[in-house]
């Protein structure tokens, strides 16, 4: 019997390679764990049907002593994410019926470099859009440590099936902390690289000046597994980056800074920032120097954000018209038929999001909002490199409160407050890791909190060093 | 920000809504222009663009692959088909 909650993916590959259990096990192992918990948990849209196929086809490669970093490890993928010949929704009515004709690149990556078995697709906010999986149009996904509680967004589901043992390893994407606030409320390791790292191609765009795909783990040890298989410029995403592209900048010394008037802004939970003292006072524990840093342009971030995002939103998602793929509702003539698939196929956030996009964008209003957003995100990104000449690392919180509960965000802003920590990172285009950090009660349930660490442009490999420290691996 | 002028954009973006949805998007975009209205503060003069290392390449137009070779499998999520194309109603 395998227990997945002892296992990770670093472990799971030594159990594969000796000969303790077959990737078919392992994979059996996940879909079993599934079948008994996501009844309720709701991490999964669909378990694909060849799962066990591709475990064989690993087992076959394992005996014949071929060895890939993720051979016959079972990974599931955020519904956002192209598989060939497979459904993919983005959690959204408007994809009913879409069967993907192709691959996407990182999961190509993941096959053929990798190895890795493609066991599902997990749930998400529609289209990437949310920050707790309310937004899906196939009901919300559940924290595993508290059912009350949301297990963060959007790549809850991906969040959620890691944290609920479901699965060892899944991948999400994150525009504005959709991969490390979910991994902060579910207690597990988020992970969003440079952007450019990895490749987009199949990827469903939300805003693509932002967009990047990143992996879920338990560990810091198979974060970076996972993404040394999916790192690599990509022709068929022209934004990718060359492994130089940022050259090194700063030599590493184990230094982190620390915005403390953003930081303790306001709605800053007390648990929490008592959490962050005890992560800033474990840092120097482990012989790093902690320098505050004055960072006055980090707090519009996500003023910057809620500009930017729903004017590339409402220009990405004007391809979905009912007439290529998905969803098609008639109307009484051509330009009806866009009118009424379009209000029948997209969830409310999202009709919101692409309305207020093109307010943004629309003649009268472009350089006050959108013209001005793009300044400041210039500003933002100057005021980072900057303090990346001095630091190593920018440390926060990964959120501002641990897991809310389900309804609790009353209106569209409050909800959007909570990824204040997680944006300055995709508005910079850094690369971001957030790593658990203890759990606090609330309300008889125990709650995890993750700390987040930021790094400059390109230096993703002093994320793994300071992280795995962190957590002791 | 007004019922109206939501009901104006929504046509711009292709989607039906309802007055009673116009009425409650135009009440929340007040709040979210309100905060995002910020960075007009953050804007100073000497916002000079300096050239990012980021750069978007296209590939050049050559080597095409083998005409037809993805032709049924995107026809195929086609809601509506006629033959090799796809099947809208009638424009003009």
């Amino acid at each position: 019997m395998i227990d997945l909650s002892t296992l990770t993916i670093a472990s799971a590959r030594e159990g594969l390679k000796s000969g303790a259990f077959t990737s078919r096990e392992l994979t059996q192992a996940s879909i079993d764990a599934i079948k008994e918990k996501d009844g309720v948990i709701h991490a999964f849209l669909e378990v694909f049907d060849d799962a066990l196929g591709q475990a064989d086809e690993a087992d076959k490669q394992i005996k014949a002593g071929k060895d890939l970093p993720l051979l016959g490890i079972p990974l599931a993928l955020k519904d956002n994410i192209l598989v060939k010949n497979h459904r993919a929704t983005a959690s959204s009515k408007i994809l009913e019926g879409f069967v993907s004709p192709t691959d996407s690149t990182a999961v190509r990556k993941l096959q053929q470099e990798g190895g890795a078995v493609i066991l599902g697709r997990t749930n998400c906010d529609e289209f990437a859009m949310g920050s707790s999986t309310e937004n899906s149009a196939f009901g919300p996904s559940k924290n595993p440590h508290d059912l009350s509680r949301v297990p963060g967004g959007s790549s809850g589901g991906s969040a959620a099936a890691v944290a609920g043992n479901m699965v060892l390893a899944s991948l999400g994407s994150d525009t504005g902390g959709s991969i490390r606030q979910p991994a902060a409320f579910c207690g597990v390791v988020g992970f969003k690289p440079t952007y450019g790292r990895i490749s987009r191609s199949g990827l469903i765009a939300m805003a693509s000046s932002l967009d990047q795909i990143g992996p879920f783990t338990k560990t810091v040890t198979d974060a970076e597994l996972v993404y040394e298989v999916l790192r690599g410029k990509d022709p068929m995403d022209s934004t990718t980056i060359e492994d130089d592209t940022y050259g090194t900048g700063k030599t590493f010394s184990k230094v982190i800074g620390v915005p403390s008037a953003f930081v303790e802004g306001d709605g800053l939970d007390p648990q929490v920032k008592k959490n962050f003292e005890e992560a800033v006072e474990k840092f120097k524990g482990l012989g790093y120097e902690i320098k505050p840093v004055d960072l006055p342009s980090l707090k519009y971030s996500l003023a910057v954000y809620y500009i930017l995002m729903p004017a590339e939103v409402s220009s990405n998602l004007g391809r979905f018209d009912g007439v290529r793929y998905g969803l098609h509702s008639g109307g009484d003539h051509g330009i009806d038929d866009y009118f009424k698939t379009r209000a029948a196929g997209f969830g409310k956030e999202v009709r919101r999001r692409i309305i207020l996009g093109t307010y943004v964008l629309s003649s009268g209003y472009y350089d006050a909002y959108y013209g001005s957003a793009l300044k400041v995100k210039d500003l933002i990104t100057k005021e980072l490199r900057e303090a990346f000449k001095e630091v190593d690392f920018i440390l926060t919180p990964t959120t501002p409160t641990p897991a809310f509960k389900f309804g609790e965000k009353s209106s569209p802003l409050d909800m959007y407050l909570a990824d204040i920590f997680t944006v300055p990172a995709n508005i910079a285009g850094v690369p971001s890791l957030s790593i658990p950090n203890q759990t606090v009660p609330v309300e008889g349930s125990d709650l995890p909190l993750g700390v987040l660490l930021t790094a400059d442009l390109g230096r993703e490999d002093n994320l793994f060093v300071a992280g795995k420290e962190f957590l002791g691996e | 920000m007004d019922k109206d002028k939501v009901i104006a954009l929504a046509k711009l973006a292709r989607i039906d809504v309802s007055d009673t949805e116009a009425e409650s998007l135009a009440h929340e975009f007040e709040g979210i222009l309100g905060y995002v209205a910020e960075v007009k503060k953050a804007v100073s003069g000497d916002d000079e663009k300096e050239k990012p290392a980021l750069r978007n390449v296209l590939r050049e137009d050559v080597s095409p692959h083998e005409s037809g070779l993805y032709t049924e499998a995107i026809l195929k999520q086609a809601p509506q088909r006629e033959g090799e194309f796809v099947a809208v109603k009638k424009i003009l």
